[in-house]
């Protein structure tokens, strides 16, 4: 009971205390009044975010730059009267630059959109940079029409293939055979067997273990480019590899 | 009664000079006796003036006349020489007004249909123009729910019915389906459709890709090869559609790429590409539930689209790789006894004829940049090795299948400027459009 009122009494003439300083402030009539003032010169502001737009996670640049002023926050931070920061805002946001002089206030506005990260399908997570070295090693081998002969070009590919698999061993692979879109489409099927078996034959030849592989033939059923001509025709006339997550 | 005692079916003369003159090459369907049959047939008579009788009575006569028409068998008398008078009974009919010119009609089909208490009712009749004292062939009569289906399927019988009579004991094709693959949802399904086209249906709803539809000779089920696990584990296997179930039925899956199932003429068993032995595609032949597979190949390259002989089911015609390129071959159905029957171009898609005397099959004959002529369907004489050109269009023909009559070819072409399904006579003539609607490809002519 005694400690409260004590405690009240501490606040209460605390509260005075200020009334009296703020009002004794505002009786004191400030220097540059003895001489009379030069015009003050207009307070500017500008602000700008560079880039405007982002993912979220990423960040962006607020640059500002003011005159005149002698009092600049920015989002209510006071801040130099010009400079730059980064920022990393979660959802849009409008960053607002207050700049106040003699000449007066200025404002300044900057928005930032923020946008959901497009989305990494990766239910399992795989080690980052796997995919860029089995795309790197793992290359699509190309056949002549209407043959599954590996080129010699193809072999080296992949002895090359087969290097990168030893060095990843708990890596799964699909070798997918694909056709160009000429002639039938169940023969087709069996040719691209044929092309995603060859393959297979020479990463096991080159010591890649058969049950790290799965095959399968797309036939003429998946082209990668649908026009018809030879350049594209070659370009359909492939073994695909996938790594499989 | 009429009787014809001469062997009636598709028969090839095939007259072939040297290899380096042009062949002039020719085929024949139907009756093999001169000309044939000149058949009239007057749009059935409306027994009741309605709407529905008149919209139904619309629908069975556009059907009973593309049947007839369709068929190979007839001649039929074009309308504008009929009689102004339509009978719709043996009593309204003067038969000398059809027998003779300007109609000058053999046979003359007619009858009337009437819908009343959600029933349509037909009564048809073939009489025989040239016998006046004894005119009547054939006398039917069918009821069935009044709706346009109904209607199609009426016109269907009664013109199988007249199709068996008069074309040599064969029954009619009208009432049979096509099998097909349609993309036109947006992913390969298997679909059913009439003989004619009519009546398009979507069976399965597998949203992968579905290939080589073979209807089972029962007409129970359709075999087919469908990508499963498209995402995890893809592979080819033989999937089994039933027909009476409505539904996708249990059948064994195997190791590797399974493709082209094919149905003995029996129901009993399957012969389909497989490479589940060895990593290379070999026929094999199962049980129709799949069990006890044998390998009938054993040869490096593709092996697929099989199909048996359906006179016999002893012998087997497939697509083989093992020299270059595809070209058809024949074997005993345990595998022994290899021919190659096809040895220049790319051939492919075999199908064999319900008399088991001919393959149609898929051929670039000339092979090769610049050369000459497209893919075509061609008709060969299994004993001569004669054969027979039936498209000439230089576009892509694939997939021929023979109608259970024999007289009849089901094949897929781009010349519209899309897969479409088209069916001709096995002569090459009669070229007709079936489909549509998306890409429609790999047709298959059900057994009956």
């Amino acid at each position: 009971m005694n400690r409260k009122r004590n405690y009240i009494l501490l606040v209460g003439t605390l509260a005075l205390l200020m009334l009296v300083i703020s009002g004794c402030a505002k009786k004191v009539p400030p220097k540059v009044t003895t001489t009379p003032p030069p015009q003050p010169k207009p307070v500017t502001a500008t602000l700008s975010a560079n880039p405007t737009s982002i993912e979220r996670g990423q960040s962006t640049t607020l640059s500002w730059n003011t005159e005149n002023a002698d009092d600049v926050t920015l989002d209510g931070n006071k801040v130099d009267s010009s400079g730059s920061q980064s920022a990393s805002p979660t959802q849009s946001t409008t960053y607002r630059l207050i700049a106040k002089g003699p000449g007066g206030t200025q404002e300044a506005t900057a928005r930032v959109t923020v946008s959901a990260p497009t989305a990494t399908p990766t239910p399992t997570p795989i080690p980052p940079g796997d995919d860029e070295i089995f795309a790197r090693g793992v290359q699509d081998i190309y056949f002549d029409y209407d043959s599954a002969k590996l080129t010699s070009d193809s072999q080296q590919k992949l002895v090359q293939a087969a290097q990168v698999l030893n060095q990843h061993p708990n890596w799964k692979v699909r070798v997918e055979g694909n056709c160009d879109e000429r002639g039938s489409t169940e023969y087709n099927l069996t040719l691209g067997e044929e092309r995603a078996t060859a393959a297979k034959q020479t990463l096991t030849q080159s010591g890649v273990s058969g049950d790290r592989l799965q095959i399968i033939s797309y036939g003429k059923e998946k082209p990668v480019c649908t026009e018809a001509n030879e350049e594209c025709w070659q370009k359909n006339r492939h073994d695909h590899f996938v790594l499989l997550h | 009664m009429l009787k014809r005692t001469n062997t009636i079916c598709v028969l090839l003369f095939a007259v072939l000079a040297s290899a380096t003159a042009s062949a002039q090459d020719w085929i024949r369907t139907g009756t093999n006796r001169g000309a044939p049959i000149r058949l009239a047939a007057a749009d059935f008579k409306a027994s009741i003036a309605d709407a529905q009788t008149g919209a139904l009575n619309t629908v069975f006569n556009q059907t009973l006349w593309n049947d007839l028409d369709n068929s190979g068998v007839f001649e039929m008398v074009a309308k504008s020489f009929y009689p102004l008078q339509t009978p719709g009974a043996p009593s309204e009919i003067k038969l000398d007004a059809w027998g003779n010119p300007p109609p000058n009609a053999s046979m003359v089909a007619f009858g009337n249909l009437g819908a009343t208490n959600g029933k349509v009712d037909v009564q048809g009749w073939l009489f025989d123009a040239k016998n006046a004292g004894a005119p009547q062939i054939l006398g039917k009569q069918y009821k069935e729910d009044a709706t346009p289906e109904n209607a199609r399927l009426i016109a269907h019988r009664f013109a199988d019915e007249i199709i068996y009579r008069l074309g040599g004991g064969i029954p009619g094709i009208a009432e049979t389906k096509i099998y097909f693959i349609s993309s036109r949802t947006g992913s390969k399904e298997v679909y059913s459709m009439d003989y004619d086209g009519a009546g398009q249906q979507q069976l399965t709803h597998l949203r992968s890709i579905t290939l080589s539809p073979r209807v089972s000779p029962d007409n129970s089920r359709v075999a087919f090869s469908g990508l499963v696990d498209s995402q995890r584990n893809p592979s080819w296997q033989i999937l089994m559609f039933s027909l009476d179930l409505g539904r996708i039925v249990s059948f064994p899956h195997f190791g590797g790429g399974n493709y082209t199932p094919a149905w003995s003429s029996d129901s009993t068993r399957l012969a389909f590409s497989s490479s589940m032995h060895s990593g290379d595609p070999e026929i094999f032949s199962t049980d129709a539930n799949g069990a006890s597979a044998k390998r009938l190949t054993a040869f490096k390259g593709s092996d697929v689209a099989p199909v048996w002989n359906p006179k016999t089911n002893g012998q087997i015609a497939w697509v083989s790789g093992r020299n270059g390129l595809p070209q058809i071959f024949i074997m005993d159905a345990d595998g022994s006894n290899v021919q190659q029957v096809t040895s220049e171009g790319y051939a492919v898609s075999p199908s064999w004829s319900p008399n088991g005397q001919l393959l149609a099959f898929s051929w670039i004959r000339h092979y090769g940049p610049g050369a000459p002529g497209g893919q075509d369907i061609y008709i060969m004489d299994i004993a001569s090795r004669q054969f027979v050109q039936l498209t000439h269009d230089a576009r892509v023909n694939d997939f021929p299948s023979w109608s259970p009559d024999g007289r009849h070819l089901v094949f897929q072409s781009n010349r519209s400027g899309s897969e479409q399904i088209w069916m001709m006579l096995a002569d090459g003539t009669h070229q007709q459009q079936l489909t549509r609607e998306g890409k429609n490809t790999q047709p298959n002519w059900s057994y009956k």
